[in-house]
């Protein structure tokens, strides 16, 4: 084993002789430790107690002023305005409930106002200063700061709240910031961010939070003893958030929501060739002011129990079942699939049956449309020639394309919340309702109804697809990015598109269909473009409340209330050069071609005509 | 029903009869400065006087059930337990967690530090080591140590956990004095180490650096390290001779002291209750740590010997370590104050040392082969 004999007597002497010295060694230390604490706490005590005692210089963070929003001209959509907060630190404070019902005389003191400060107190540490309102009126600022002596602990704190220039026109975009609560500061992960007072809730306030933010600062503050503030040392200064700009265009936003009317529904327009979204609105709206000092119960409450759901985002969280506006893209499976040329027909008889079963589905015109080919089943929307197509298909491989052009997955929008839709398959289908899948359901699905769910934003992106040249372009709302007022805008990098994989020939085929849609006199959308100085491309879609027509084995409750009976359209413009693309969905809102088509060439006007004639306020012709 | 109730007696009494009485009566001393600590200086303060007697019940029940197990049981399975705990550092770079470093295994219930549990492994493997060798030490043996103790040293530096990594080597270094390591061989080691310093300084971690640059100049960083020492002496030094009275601490209370139930949770002593405070508890620290090494001396078998000097020298650098850098002594180093800090493997571990040194006290006739 070892080289020298063990000897066990030797070893146990050399362990005591070594654990004397060590002793010595620890006796030493330990007395060398005493000492210095008895060199501070007693032979330096007063020293270190006058620093005790005028310990007052305290970090105090600094709020960075939160980035800008403007749009893609440069108009500013969202800033920081000045304003006044109360602010009480329970431990400075001898009788809280006094205070507050003292300070109820001063400034107005809502039932929220307590409620929230209650909350807050309870789960915030004690030296931490709480907010007891925000913001202060002029009046009440003036009629505190007479009063302040009478309050110690108590405080009036400037600080810049937001301010949404458009009130409801960006709800859906921006959103809102709100009153940080304690599992917003959780979730930051750092406790020196309860000097934020707001932190982005919905929209691009809350996807790009930490942008907008910003750096916290600090100044050292001198205070007296009671922690009042008394000046400032030092400052460390933060960094302001990032302005960030937009690629929407405020004018075809604001004629979007003109052309509404008092329709609900949303409306998305993009720019084919960069995937940056124009216009986003969702209707009804909402004035995003409401939210960030602390909305009121009744505001709350009469928002979030309206039926038509104005806090709900469509474009983002919003599914309907495409109707006929999936027939472009089943019809360009079918050529990539090499199932379909062009000029193959298919004969619409006014019903189509599969072998065997007695259940017939339907066209949209009782005596059908006769021999119809690949350009006349778009124009048309001739439900045989996709109820056909689909079933020759197969619902694998439809999944496999409409996958493909972006259905049943997030675009990849600079938003949080997105929906990814449901593409119809069997293997969905034995999850959520654990039952098999019938042919009749993949007949269907080639016209868009059954289990389909897509966002208005799919539809966005694969008509941008079809506009550009087969690109799948992921959409983005935000442009460019600024440190600072005296920086330059830094353009976000583009996001990667990834290529459809149809032929330059195969879309020109789909895209001639769509314009035929528009400008032929049996197009479904001729009416819409009637008197248009540059050409259309698009599609019209209905969504039938319960139809017969495909509802062989759907159950009715399947589909909630406000997915029933849309209008839908898809479209782009100019037709041979495209530089937007418009999807439009109305609720409860008739047929496509009469309600959601009007509101897209309004769109289509507003963006691709001089402004003077594109202004001129029209009454929706319905 | 009665013979049932005496036979639970007597077995709990049997169990309790490997318990050495006084060192357990100094521990018991600790852990009640550090609940009252803790019931001081937390802002949640009923939560963690709950989690720290928790640990302290976690950890009395190993220290119970180590010192009921045979020294010679313990002995043969060291180097497995030495095996078992070094596996368990890869898994903390894979799954790993915690906010600057990854130190903790997430188990669930608690998070397990395997370093913690290293500094428990590697004395255990040294002394076992040790034991099958003749002392003092040859070169090679001191080369085979130095491997036993190296490579879980250089894992928990690579963590990074620099407070950790240091106890382990001290307690390496510990382990080889205590075998009697000739005087010449240890005053060359010294001095390849201070040499070895500037070299070292090299891969230190940004942040170790700027703490001690902070060390040494701690008005250069006043919101940083260096305000956390600051506004730490004027805690301590505000206490003076007979403290500020429990739940007075101005510095805590204030906030102007940080971590003040961790890391820094003697200041907080300190300042509550003054030197005489101080003095109490470093009376109680140098009972155990005197009462340990003499309980080493009456084992007749290396093995239990080496492991009881080592865990007690080793309980003592924690002691000079984290009280040292409260007061601005010593470089901040991530190391808390045994048994007093809030901290959850390391009370454990640190209990559950006593035990394996209260094993070898209580089977101290038994000489091993």
């Amino acid at each position: 084993m070892a080289s020298t004999i063990k000897n066990t007597y030797f070893e146990a002497e050399l362990f005591r002789q070594r654990a004397f010295v060590a002793m010595l060694f620890v006796t030493t230390a330990m007395a060398g430790l005493l000492f210095g604490y008895f060199n501070l706490q007693v032979l330096r005590f007063d020293e270190y107690r006058e620093q005790a005692d005028s310990n007052r210089v305290r970090l105090k963070p600094t709020m960075p002023a939160r980035g800008l929003i403007f749009d893609r001209s440069g108009r500013l959509l969202t800033d920081n305005v000045s304003a006044y907060r109360l602010e009480l630190t329970p431990e400075q404070v001898e009788d809280i409930d006094t205070t507050l019902l003292q300070l109820g005389k001063l400034v107005v003191l809502s039932k929220d106002d307590l409620r929230r400060f209650r909350r807050a107190m309870d789960s915030s540490r004690k030296f931490l200063p709480i907010t007891v309102k925000l913001p202060l009126s002029e009046e009440e600022v003036a009629r505190f700061s007479v009063n302040r002596f009478r309050f110690p602990g108590v405080e009036v704190v400037p600080y810049l709240t937001r301010r949404y220039l458009y009130d409801d026109l960006f709800a859906h975009v921006i959103g809102y910031v709100a009153r940080l609560d304690q599992e917003d500061l959780k979730a930051m992960g750092d406790e020196r961010y309860s000097v934020l007072t707001h932190t982005g809730k919905t929209g691009l306030e809350r996807a790009y939070e930490e942008q907008l933010r910003g750096t916290i600062g600090y100044e050292e503050v001198e205070t007296n003893a009671r922690g009042r503030s008394l000046g400032v040392l030092k400052r460390h200064t933060s960094q302001g958030g990032t302005d960030l700009k937009l690629s929407i265009d405020t004018d075809l936003q604001k004629a979007t929501v003109a052309a509404f009317g008092e329709l609900t529904g949303s409306a998305v327009a993009v720019d084919p060739n960069t995937g940056g979204v124009l216009a986003m609105v969702s209707l009804p709206s909402f004035n995003t002011n409401l939210f960030v000092n602390g909305i009121s119960t009744v505001d709350y409450t009469a928002l979030s129990t309206d039926p038509s759901r104005p806090l709900f985002n469509r474009n983002v969280r919003g599914g309907t079942p495409p109707g006929s506006t999936i027939k472009p893209f089943v019809a360009l499976a079918g050529l990539e699939s090499g199932m379909r040329r062009p000029e193959d027909t298919v004969y619409s008889s006014g019903e189509f049956f599969i072998q065997g079963q007695r259940r017939g589905y339907r066209d949209s015109h009782a005596g059908g449309h006769g021999t119809v080919d690949l350009y006349a089943s778009i124009a048309e929307s001739v439900n045989t020639y996709y109820y056909r197509l689909a079933m020759d298909m197969g619902i694998t491989k439809f999944d496999t394309y409409m996958r493909r052009y972006g259905f049943g997955q997030p675009t990849g929008i600079d938003l949080i919340g997105e929906i990814p839709g449901t593409l119809p398959s069997p293997e969905w289908k034995r999850k959520r309702f654990n039952q098999p899948w019938y042919l009749g359901e993949t007949v269907i699905a080639g016209i868009g109804q059954g289990y389909w769910v897509v966002t208005p934003l799919q539809l966005a992106q694969g008509t941008a697809s079809l506009a550009n040249g087969g690109r799948r372009i992921p959409l983005r709302l935000v442009q460019a990015t600024r440190t600072g007022l005296n920086q330059a805008w830094q353009p976000l990098p583009a996001p990667p598109s990834t290529s459809i994989g149809a032929t330059a020939a195969q879309l020109q085929a789909i895209r001639t269909g769509m314009e035929a849609t528009m400008h032929t006199r049996k197009g479904t959308g001729w009416m819409i473009a009637l008197g248009s100085p540059y050409r259309i491309a698009g599609k019209t879609g209905t969504v039938q409340k319960i139809s017969r027509r495909g509802s062989v084995s759907m159950d009715p409750r399947s589909l909630p209330l406000h997915l029933r009976h849309q209008a839908l359209f898809i479209g782009y413009a100019p037709a041979e050069n495209p530089t937007i693309a418009v999807v439009v969905v109305v609720e409860h809102g008739g047929y496509g071609a009469s309600t959601a088509g009007p509101i897209a060439r309004k769109m289509l006007d507003a963006y691709l005509l001089p402004k003077s004639e594109a202004v001129v306020p029209e009454k929706p012709n319905d | 029903m009665i013979e049932l109730l005496a036979g639970f007696r007597d077995a709990i009494a049997r169990l309790l009869s490997r318990v050495d009485v006084p060192l357990m009566a100094a521990l018991t001393g600790l852990m009640a400065v550090s609940i009252l600590v803790q019931s001081s200086a937390g802002d949640n303060a009923l939560h963690s006087v709950l989690a720290q007697s928790a640990r302290f019940v976690l950890g009395s029940a190993a220290l119970l059930l180590l010192a009921n197990t045979t020294p010679a049981t313990l002995r043969s399975w060291t180097p497995w337990i030495y095996a078992g705990t070094l596996s368990l550092m890869p898994l903390v770079f894979i799954f790993g967690s915690g906010r600057s470093a990854n130190l903790w295994l997430d188990l669930g219930v608690f998070y397990l530090q395997p370093g913690e549990l290293l500094k428990l492994s590697v004395p255990m493997m040294l002394a076992w080591y040790l034991h099958r060798e003749a002392l003092p030490p040859s070169w090679k043996t001191l080369a085979v140590s130095a491997m036993i103790v190296g490579f879980p040293v250089l894992l928990i530096v690579k963590q990074p956990d620099f407070g950790t990594g240091m106890l382990v080597a001290a307690s390496g270094g510990f382990a080889l004095f205590l075998a009697g390591l000739q005087w010449r061989r240890i005053l060359i080691a010294i001095g390849a180490a201070a040499a070895a310093i500037p070299i070292g300084y090299q891969f230190l971690m940004p942040y170790q650096k700027d703490r001690i640059m902070v060390f040494l100049n701690p008005e250069s960083a006043p919101q940083g390290a260096g305000w956390n020492i600051i506004q730490s002496k004027i805690a301590i030094g505000s206490g003076g001779f007979s403290g500020k009275g429990w739940g007075e601490s101005t510095q805590a209370a204030l906030d102007f002291l940080p971590e003040h139930t961790t890391d820094f949770a003697f200041s907080v002593f300190s300042e509550e209750w003054g030197w005489l405070g101080v003095l109490l508890v470093m009376a109680l620290y140098f009972f155990v740590i005197a009462r340990c090494l003499w309980m080493a001396m009456q084992s007749k078998n290396t093995y239990s010997r080496l492991l009881t000097g080592t865990l007690a020298l080793t309980f003592f650098i924690y002691i000079v370590v984290n009280g040292g850098m409260v007061a601005g002594f010593l470089p901040v180093v991530g190391v808390p104050m045994p048994l007093i800090s809030y901290g959850g493997t390391s009370a454990v571990s640190l209990l559950a040392g006593f035990g394996l040194i209260m094993s070898a006290y209580s089977h101290r006739k038994y000489i091993g082969d």
